[in-house]
């Protein structure tokens, strides 16, 4: 189901629960602070990382992970 | 390669039926797919019902998980505000409140929890439960009316209500028959510490102790819990928090297995065609060798996912890290594994006098969990030894 489309990630911080499961899934574009809060490494991955960023936003407990996409 | 079934109907609209929606699109699922939800929002959050959104720091729209146009791209069937109120196994066919008959190949049942309730509680106004959206609204209404609240349970929704109405300023009294708060969920150590932090956030703790009844005035509106030790603890309002059942009373009589919740194999698989996903589904959790039903909001969304896999024929048994947070006042408390009330516990980094640490606990002579108190970055790094099974001896320092 892999589009050509490139995809930008874009948090929402104050959803942010510090959880901790997007850096589990995709650690090449998520970190954590001190306080738990997301750092986005790379807000626009290379498409190798397209499937591990789409399961960090299903899995993301706070809602707070989104993507859009563009030609 | 196994065939996979044209027409995909899921029974609930929160996050494990949304969830399980999305995760059959990406495994290129491309069959027919419904969405059935009771309430007629589209599918929000509820971790934030009982803190952002009580507060008010969070607009109760904004929980809502995918915008109209992210869920018109899933290009699935969503029928919003109309319950569920019969399955038909043989004919897999759902029959609805409002009197739709939706027949499909594979059904998922994901309609979670609902609230206990004291007896009699209909009797008074000020009397809340919470699970919904439409709840939350109206018990931030009455929180911001009223000065004074109790609150009957000591569990995870009972103390983070609690601790919310404090931070808004209400007096605030905890009831419940635990002798600390989330005694059951944490052990005896940690809900210690749990408990000396409410207390200093001044909540009065009344535990330990059973509650009889409500009383009310007059005027009809809650004024007092009544505990069975004789005491009466005054309130404007009151916030019933005692726990949940599984939301299955539509599935009785329809041959599935509901001992507690709906009862499913290691694939989560009910029966032949018929999946649970989330709080109300039970399955067999191969790694553990033990039956789970787990309340928390990481498992509806694993679940939905190892129950998308399962639908398009990849087998996969759903063997999960079970994962829970609370947030407190200023605390974060997070978990990974099982953390049975009567297993040992260790501190073993950082000092819970100084309101950072992490407590491992063991049972068997086996790491069975890790709890992060305002630990949110280092706990992390303790799944793993959990997942291992890690020796109690080589972690833990006699």
């Amino acid at each position: 189901m892999e589009t050509n489309s490139k995809l930008k990630v874009i948090v929402e911080y104050d959803k942010c629960c510090g959880a901790g499961q997007c850096v589990m899934v995709a650690p090449a574009v998520f970190d954590q602070r001190e306080d738990g809060i997301v750092i986005v490494l790379d807000a626009e991955p290379p498409p190798e990382q397209y499937a591990a960023v789409r399961e960090a936003v299903a899995v993301c407990p706070g809602a707070a992970i989104r993507l859009s996409e563009s030609a | 390669m196994m065939k996979t079934p044209p027409r995909v109907l899921v029974v609930g609209a929160s996050v494990g039926g949304l969830s399980v929606v999305e995760a059959l699109r990406r495994e290129g699922y491309a069959g027919g797919v419904t969405l059935l939800g009771a309430e007629r929002h589209l599918p929000y959050d509820r971790p934030p019902l009982s803190k952002k959104v009580l507060t008010g720091a969070m607009e109760p729209e904004k929980t809502i998980l995918r915008s109209e146009s992210a869920v018109a791209q899933l290009n699935a069937e969503v029928i919003l505000g109309d319950p569920a109120v019969r399955l038909d196994l043989g004919a897999r066919e759902v029959h609805t409140a409002a009197g739709r008959a939706l027949r499909a190949d594979v059904i998922v049942l994901a309609t979670g929890l609902e609230p206990r309730r004291l007896p009699g509680q209909e009797k008074w106004t000020g009397v809340h439960v919470l699970r919904t959206m439409d709840e939350a609204v109206a018990l931030r209404a009455d929180l911001l009316q009223h000065k004074r609240l109790v609150v009957v349970g000591e569990g995870v929704l009972g103390t983070e209500i609690a601790a919310t109405a404090r931070s808004m300023g209400l007096v605030v009294t905890l009831a419940g028959p635990q002798s600390t708060p989330m005694a059951s969920q944490l052990g005896p150590v940690v809900s210690g510490h749990l408990a000396k932090l409410h207390t200093e956030k001044g909540v009065e703790l009344r535990l330990g102790v059973a509650v009889r009844e409500l009383v009310g005035g007059d005027d009809g509106r809650v004024s007092g819990v009544r505990l069975e030790n004789g005491e009466l603890l005054p309130a404007d309002m009151v916030v019933v928090a005692i726990g949940s059942r599984p939301a299955t009373g539509w599935l009785a009589g329809s041959g599935l297995d509901l001992a507690d919740g709906v009862v499913c194999d290691a694939r989560c698989r009910a029966a032949e065609g018929v999946y649970a996903v989330g709080d109300a589904a039970s399955f067999h959790h191969e790694g553990l060798g033990a039956r789970l039903r787990l309340e928390n909001r990481t498992n509806a969304v694993e679940q939905a996912m190892a129950v998308a896999a399962n639908i398009v024929g990849k087998d996969k048994p759903y063997a999960p890290v079970p994962f829970f947070w609370t947030d407190q006042y200023e605390t974060k408390i997070q978990t990974f594994g099982v953390l049975h009330p009567e297993a040992e516990v260790a501190v073993v980094e950082g000092d819970p006098e100084k309101r950072q640490f992490v407590a491992l606990y063991g049972k068997n002579g086996k790491v069975i969990g890790a709890l992060g108190w305002n630990a949110m970055k280092t706990i992390r790094s303790y799944r793993q030894l959990v997942v291992d099974g890690k020796p109690w001896a080589d972690v833990v320092i006699p």
